[in-house]
């Protein structure tokens, strides 16, 4: 197995293939740029979009998508708490948006298997963010838009600039999974085998 | 006879709510700083030093702890001598729940009509109420704002008596492992025995308003809690499911007689973010 680097690695975004590449499941990475924002019903209205044959609202070439909907900002605030929902509910959608040239999701929890073998085939990545850290989150959070679907309210799909925006790369386009590896290395045998109900 | 006014209760539950959202409450804080100890995993460390540093800054920045705030769950005990005046009970209870949501920036999260137009109520309305009648002249009041990436990984078995005390421990330390990363680890187990289907996962739930890592007060129950949590972070889970030793911070187990039939388990998962208050009027 590589070994995972512990001093988070500052990485600018959109993503190219060549940073893709470098990064493996594990390492710790701090991001800054732009990065779109959308959850499930975001995902849903780009994917009819798509189906229907018409353009995105956004290019996604070199994108990353963050799952997040954030709290209402308070006055003079730009944006409320802001960490990542689950990710697995964007699953049915991901590998669509990977086809448009998507590069990165940010988002916590175990993805399917057809979206890891489309990171695989498209060069693209999954980030995790720390579930349940909006409030510290927020603080990377620069400028924030709306740029389509201003009807969802917390689940339009928004711009946002992040600056040092900390993240672990989950899944890799090598197979590397840090769900699986860190599980693997932790794992004590249970005295009995689990009886499967 | 005492008289209550349901007004009372409407600035109750919307203090008790925002409250929740932006302070994490020290039994929590405490497990999390023991966690953070103990762990061997630097990713899981980082982890729970992040989660610690979160709650600062949620309480510095005026910024909700998660910006899943969830729905909220409100438990009244109200004492059969009270009288209840100024209005519909419950009604105050989704107003109290309204006001929260609107004065405490939290993110309305609750859609109607679930499996079809999924309109959103744009009030975080309607809460999920439930009563219980006990002695004496005061209402309690415990409102959670329970985070739905954790509340969907709950689990309810029906085993048969013959599964016993170890399928119990089976069946949650497998609902544990397949939730893996998704419910937010480090979490809270809540494991509710016996009754009915419906009894039965109201105890999971009722558990999670423990304080954190407080043990059962009957040993037996107390022991299974300790076998559980044992098991559950031998999976090496870790926080954010980065692998690690801490998964669960606590098992709370809560049981209730049932049937010659059934044995009746479910689990209920409550993530790192546990937002609960109470207050008695």
């Amino acid at each position: 197995m590589k070994t995972v680097s512990m001093i988070p690695r500052s990485v600018k975004l959109p993503l190219s293939d060549d940073v893709v590449e470098t990064l493996h499941a594990g390492d710790e990475l701090l991001l800054t740029g732009v990065m779109y924002v959308g959850r499930d019903a975001a995902h849903k209205r780009m994917i009819e979009t798509l189906e229907a044959g018409e353009m995105l609202p956004v290019d996604l070439k070199g994108q990353t998508i963050y799952f997040m909907g954030p709290t209402p900002a308070r006055p003079g605030k730009i944006i409320g708490s802001a960490g990542p929902t689950s990710s697995y509910r964007m699953d049915f959608y991901s590998p669509r948006l990977m086809a448009e040239g998507l590069k990165g999701m940010i988002g916590k929890g175990m993805r399917s298997r057809e979206v890891k073998e489309a990171m695989n085939r498209y060069k693209a990545v999954y980030l995790g963010a720390i579930g349940g850290a909006g409030a510290l989150i927020s603080r990377c959070i620069q400028k924030v838009e709306v740029v389509a679907y201003d009807d969802l309210g917390a689940e339009a799909l928004r711009r946002i600039v992040v600056q040092d925006f900390p993240v672990t790369v989950v899944n890799d386009i090598y197979g590397g999974d840090i769900y699986e590896q860190g599980r693997a290395q932790f794992r004590i045998a249970a005295p009995h085998p689990a009886a499967v109900q | 006879m005492r008289e209550i006014d349901s007004k009372m209760v409407t600035e109750t539950i919307s203090t008790l709510l925002q409250d929740g959202c932006y302070h994490l409450s020290d039994d929590v804080i405490a497990a999390l700083r023991q966690a953070y100890e103990r762990e061997e995993s630097p990713a899981a460390r980082n982890v729970l030093a992040k989660l610690l540093e979160n709650a600062e800054a949620a309480t510095r920045d005026e910024i909700p702890l998660c910006q899943d705030t969830g729905m909220a769950v409100v438990f009244l005990e109200l004492g059969q001598d009270v009288h209840m005046i100024g209005g519909d009970l419950y009604e105050a209870v989704h107003e109290g729940t309204r006001r929260a949501y609107a004065r405490g920036y939290l993110r309305k999260s609750v859609v109607d009509k679930p499996f079809s137009a999924r309109t959103n109520t744009r009030d975080n309305t309607p809460a999920v109420i439930h009563t219980t009648i006990v002695p004496g002249e005061k209402l309690k009041i415990t409102a959670l704002s329970k985070g739905f990436g954790s509340e969907n990984m709950s689990r309810l078995a029906m085993l048969t008596p013959a599964g016993g005390r170890q399928g119990v421990i089976d069946f949650v330390v497998k609902c544990v492992d397949e939730a893996g990363a998704n419910p937010c680890p480090p979490i809270i187990v809540g494991v509710g025995i016996g009754g009915t289907a419906e009894k039965c996962m109201l105890l999971a739930k009722q558990s999670l308003l423990r304080q954190v890592g407080e043990p059962h007060a009957d040993s037996e129950v107390a022991e299974l809690e300790s076998e559980i949590l044992k098991r559950v972070n031998d999976l090496g889970i870790g926080a954010m499911g980065y692998g690690g030793r801490i998964t669960a911070l606590a098992v709370h187990v809560e049981v209730f007689p049932t049937h010659i039939a059934a044995l009746p388990v479910a689990v209920n998962l409550q993530c790192h973010s546990v937002r609960h208050r109470e207050a008695t009027l």
